[in-house]
């Protein structure tokens, strides 16, 4: 048994590189990921990511910012010091369409964000899991488990006849960790 | 992606020969990777003298208090705000940029949005300070903020359009913050790849593990999509505000319910014109005449030219209303502003911002950069004299004529303004320096699709309609990036 751990399939271009994905799920060879160095349409659904529930939480943390500053608005103009502006309703709704709205928008905005980087695991310092320094760069590379598909050669030619450029044997996951 | 191919009648977004993305990187990021040149040393020392300037006059304002302005019982609001709604007013066309034209689906937005989006927070950044110096106690600047207290608790009064505004910027600014650097983390990673020893362990931070995987990706453009629906309400708000500020109070010339509409167009107006200032020389210093291309400006500039003609519908909507309203007082403000001791700021403003800008609807005038840069300075100059107009002249001849006054500002009014204009640039230049000023990955999806090279293939292939090939050619006549010659050949 070889050390590899990871095949990796270096392709220059983006409709080759779906190319290749076709190539290898028609061999049921199980593709672990793809890093591409800009969003590409439609992969999504080839390798099965499911569709994102971030608007679903974008929606709940907006709402939460409308309740709070009405909420707070109220607890502030109504119970704990309520001023008589002229005889008008403590709680003037209509002024306070501005800063609620506001207050929304900063909610969804932290809230969606937050959560995006939390389901991706993105945060400061986080160590890069890279496989290949150049797919933030111009190329688009499909990953490939080594240890659980194991015709390795059959791999090689399925990535090289879909044009990859280069096929690489990674004997480490991450080349970035020191 | 694949499968069909753009109309040959669009223009190209990515001009030049053998690009590849590889060349598109190194292409971009050749300022970050290198050391700046000449061009780029001279204006950060003039920048960092401005901003230098700016500590100085802010300084002198915190120890002396706001009585170093030129402030006066009658006018006791003039070029504080005036710069402040300036430069909000400037940070507009970023998120423009980045937001509304992402839901538009314009594609020529990729481009040209990082550094519309860096603008946009330093120019907000310019505008708080305004706020800040203006508290005359800074260091109780919290005080805006409704927190608890042990006056009482006393509260912000939420009923005040000055409190709107704190909660409008502060979530605009943050917002921003947020959609700009999510947007910034792919093109980090690029950087950090890249980069060996110091500058790799530092960028590895700041690029938050970024690995461009597929679910990554996929979320990415989810999180892109909706910060653009929630910012594009958003920078309609934060203008209409700063209206409020004006439009809700009982003086004449402020109290007019056209005031948000007219403000949020000429926000956009004023950032266009900024942008167009800062990319034409970043462009031409830079060296990115393929990614910022003819057509780039061209629609700059024709979104000045609709932005400028609302700004001047309103004026002379203005004009009418007071009129028409039959308030003597309100059309006394408006006669005392064209004709009254400021006029000259009057016709400034109608020059720069309504007259000047219809220069733009010749294509010879809008696709010239030396004309398209000059004119980007003049409505920089009117926009700043519009809110002068508004704030100045409405404040300067109240009801009582014993208490008409003029406003002189003092040099420290003249250096906090000409210092922000420091702080400004020396933010801008040292993000070009530190960051991609193009969002690369953005433009790498443009390269299959509409650069001029793919243009040029499906053109050899054949099987396009001659007329239309015969247009596209002829609509690159403009493109100072693009050599003509290429094309005869075919």
């Amino acid at each position: 048994m070889s050390n590899i751990k990871y095949i990796l399939g270096s392709f220059g271009d983006p409709d080759e590189m779906m190319h290749g994905i076709d190539k290898l799920q028609e061999n049921n060879i199980k593709i672990h990921d793809v890093y591409t160095p800009m969003p590409i349409h439609g992969i999504e659904a080839k390798l099965g990511v499911k569709r994102s529930r971030l608007d679903i939480a974008a929606f709940f943390f907006g709402i939460t910012g409308t309740m709070t500053m009405l909420t707070g608005v109220y607890l502030a103009t109504t119970v704990d010091w309520p001023i008589n502006i002229g005889g008008k309703t403590h709680f003037a709704l209509p002024d306070f369409i501005p800063i609620t709205f506001e207050l929304t928008i900063l909610f969804c905005a932290f809230g969606l964000v937050g959560s995006y980087y939390a389901s991706t695991h993105l945060f400061p310092g986080r160590a890069p899991r890279v496989m290949d320094l150049r797919a933030t760069d111009d190329r688009f590379i499909i990953a490939i488990d080594a240890k659980q598909n194991t015709e390795h050669t059959k791999i090689d030619e399925l990535l090289k006849g879909a044009g990859a450029l280069e096929v690489k044997h990674n004997e480490r996951k991450y080349i970035s960790y020191e | 992606m694949s499968g069909h191919n753009e109309s040959i009648l669009r223009e190209p977004l990515i001009t030049g020969k053998n690009i590849t993305y590889a060349q598109i990187t190194d292409d971009i990021l050749l300022p970050v990777e290198n050391k700046p040149n000449r061009a780029w040393w001279i204006g950060f020392i003039i920048a960092l003298c401005g901003a230098t300037l700016w500590v100085v006059a802010v300084s002198y304002t915190f120890w002396f208090g706001i009585g170093s302005w030129g402030l006066n019982k009658t006018v006791g609001w003039a070029w504080d705000i005036t710069g402040f709604v300036w430069w909000v007013g400037i940070g507009h066309a970023g998120t423009l940029i980045s937001a509304v034209l992402l839901l538009f689906r314009q594609n020529w937005r990729n481009s040209i949005n990082r550094s519309a989006e860096a603008m946009t927070i330093f120019a907000v950044i310019c505008a708080a300070t305004y706020v800040v110096s203006h508290m005359g106690r800074p260091w109780l600047a919290y005080w805006v903020l409704p927190l608890p207290n042990q006056f009482g608790s006393l509260w912000v009064n939420f009923n005040s359009p000055l409190v709107w505004d704190m909660f409008a910027i502060s979530t605009y600014f943050s917002v921003s913050l947020l959609f700009w650097y999510t947007g910034l983390l792919p093109d980090i990673a690029t950087i950090r790849d890249r980069a060996v020893g110091m500058r790799k362990k530092v960028y590895t931070v700041l690029s938050f593990g970024w690995a461009g995987n597929v679910k990554t990706w996929q979320r990415f453009e989810a999180v892109s999509l909706i910060l653009a629906g929630i910012s594009t309400p958003l920078v309609l708000s934060v203008h209409t505000i700063v209206s409020m500020d004006f439009a809700t109070s009982v003086i004449p010339g402020w109290h007019t319910t056209i005031f948000p509409p007219y403000f949020v167009a000429g926000a956009i107006f004023s950032g266009f014109a900024m942008v167009l200032t800062l990319l034409l020389v970043a462009r031409k210093v830079l060296g990115l005449e393929n990614y910022i291309t003819m057509f780039h400006i061209e629609s700059m500039n024709k979104i000045i030219i609709l932005t400028g003609s609302i700004v001047g519908v309103a004026y002379l909507t203005e004009f009418f209303i007071a009129w028409y309203s039959g308030s003597e007082y309100e059309q006394y403000a408006f006669i005392n502003r064209s004709t009254g001791p400021y006029w000259w700021a009057y016709w400034m403003m109608m020059t720069c911002n309504v007259i000047s800008p219809q220069l733009l609807w010749f294509k010879k005038i809008r696709t010239s950069i030396a004309a398209t840069w000059i004119l980007s300075i003049v409505v920089n100059i009117g926009m700043w004299f519009e809110r002068f107009v508004i704030i100045v002249t409405s404040l300067h001849r109240d009801y009582l004529p014993s208490s008409w006054a003029m406003f002189y500002p003092t040099w420290v009014d003249v250096s906090v303004f000409v210092g922000s204009i420091g702080v400004f640039f020396t933010l801008f230049l040292l993000f070009l320096r530190v960051l991609p000023s193009i969002a690369i990955a953005e433009v790498k999806l443009l390269l299959k699709s509409a650069s001029e090279q793919s243009k040029m293939e499906l053109i050899k292939d054949g099987h396009l309609d001659k007329e239309q090939v015969a247009e596209y050619i002829e609509s690159l006549d403009k493109f100072d990036s693009v050599k003509q010659e290429e094309y005869a050949k075919i």
